[in-house]
């Protein structure tokens, strides 16, 4: 009976592991597709502002990164030393 | 890995976790923990000396550089430290002013303090994991995390200067009436209301120092742990230390665009912030 419990606590943690990692990638690749289409709509109407929307794409790129990545470390942490 | 046999995978990855922490044991002694368990059973009052010691020498080596770079500039033509160093601060200088016009001469040099500081503490994720612990375990230190950015310590010590600065700046352009009824009546402008907006607008307020600190805790947690996860690849047999070798080049290269970013996002925010701090004009 113990081993059966730590057993499904175990599978449990890999599965959720895995959930973190798909939920978080399917939101910021919506994100990062909306933005870099977005970009580019920018740059072919406009195409003499481009460095000044490089700067922001970055910068939005790193806001819509981090929470995905987030998700993978703690993700990670849980499958292999959880 | 050179005592990889009598370790586990898990175990390995603990290692690679734990800070090398110095505080009071539960028996009232002082001193530097030895395993992970007594690294947490010291609670608060203790001290990761890793990461203070890496953080400080890091932000040593950026202003002797660029205190080097000053004091050789020349107007002839310059050498290739000045070079470097004008590129930076000419592109923080830019960011800068297109982003916060207000007059506030500490602005840009903060913002470029946080850039080269926490881009150098990022740097120290592309250090192979293992060569830094191991030498260390050599002089009898058994842990040794040697970047600072993955100890939220740290991470959350500088979100947290940053948002005493805003509050600072809020209350030094706004006063404090002024900043308490931007809090107030900022989505709507209605006095019965004021409760409601006061809890969403502290909540916003809240949000920005916690969203910094743990972004970039998050990113370079997420890539050490990669590396981390790379290197146990190379005791696993031939084939998957040779694609250990190639992941890890990959990663890496990848992982330079986003230490980058995160130093970037880090200053442009603080910069954004501290520029809302600074708007004064009726909503």
């Amino acid at each position: 009976m113990e081993d059966l419990i730590t057993l499904e606590l175990a599978t449990l943690l890999h599965v959720a592991g895995g959930l973190m990692l798909g939920l978080g990638a399917v939101g910021a690749a919506v994100g990062v597709g909306v933005l870099g289409g977005k970009y580019l709509e920018g740059v072919a109407r406009q195409p003499e502002l481009l460095p000044m929307l490089r700067t922001q794409l970055f910068i939005v790129l790193g806001l819509v990164d981090a929470v995905p990545m987030i998700a993978v470390g703690i993700g990670l942490y849980l499958i292999f030393a959880g | 890995m050179a005592s990889a046999e009598a370790q586990t995978g898990t175990e390995y990855i603990r290692h690679h976790l734990t800070n090398l922490t110095y505080g009071q044991h539960p028996d009232g002694t002082w001193g530097i923990a030895q395993t992970a368990e007594e690294a947490g059973a010291m609670g608060f009052w203790s001290v990761h000396v890793d990461s203070m010691a890496w953080s400080i020498g890091l932000g040593l080596v950026f202003l002797g550089l660029f205190r080097r770079a000053a004091r050789h500039a020349t107007a002839g033509v310059p050498g290739g430290l000045q070079n470097f160093v004008e590129i930076i601060v000419e592109f923080i200088d830019e960011t800068v002013e297109s982003i916060f016009s207000h007059k506030n001469d500490l602005i840009a040099p903060l913002a470029l303090t946080i850039f080269v500081w926490v881009f150098l503490m990022n740097l120290m994720d592309l250090v192979p994991v293992d060569w830094v612990p191991e030498l260390a375990k050599l002089f009898g230190v058994h842990y040794m995390k040697i970047v600072p950015s993955t100890d939220p310590n740290i991470t959350m010590a500088m979100a947290l200067s940053v948002f005493v600065l805003i509050l600072y700046y809020s209350v030094k352009c706004k006063g404090l009436g002024g900043f308490l009824a931007e809090l107030s009546f900022h989505p709507f402008p209605w006095k019965p209301l004021a409760p409601v907006n006061f809890m969403l607008e502290f909540v916003t307020l809240v949000a920005k120092p916690l969203s910094l600190g743990l972004r970039l805790f998050g990113n370079l947690y997420a890539g050490e742990m990669i590396f981390v996860l790379i290197a146990l690849m190379f005791s696993a047999g031939f084939v998957f230390a040779l694609a250990g070798g190639v992941f890890q080049f990959v990663w890496a290269a990848f992982h330079l665009i986003v230490i980058t970013l995160q130093a970037f996002v880090f200053a442009v925010l603080t910069v954004v912030y501290l520029a809302q701090a600074h708007e004064t004009e009726e909503h």
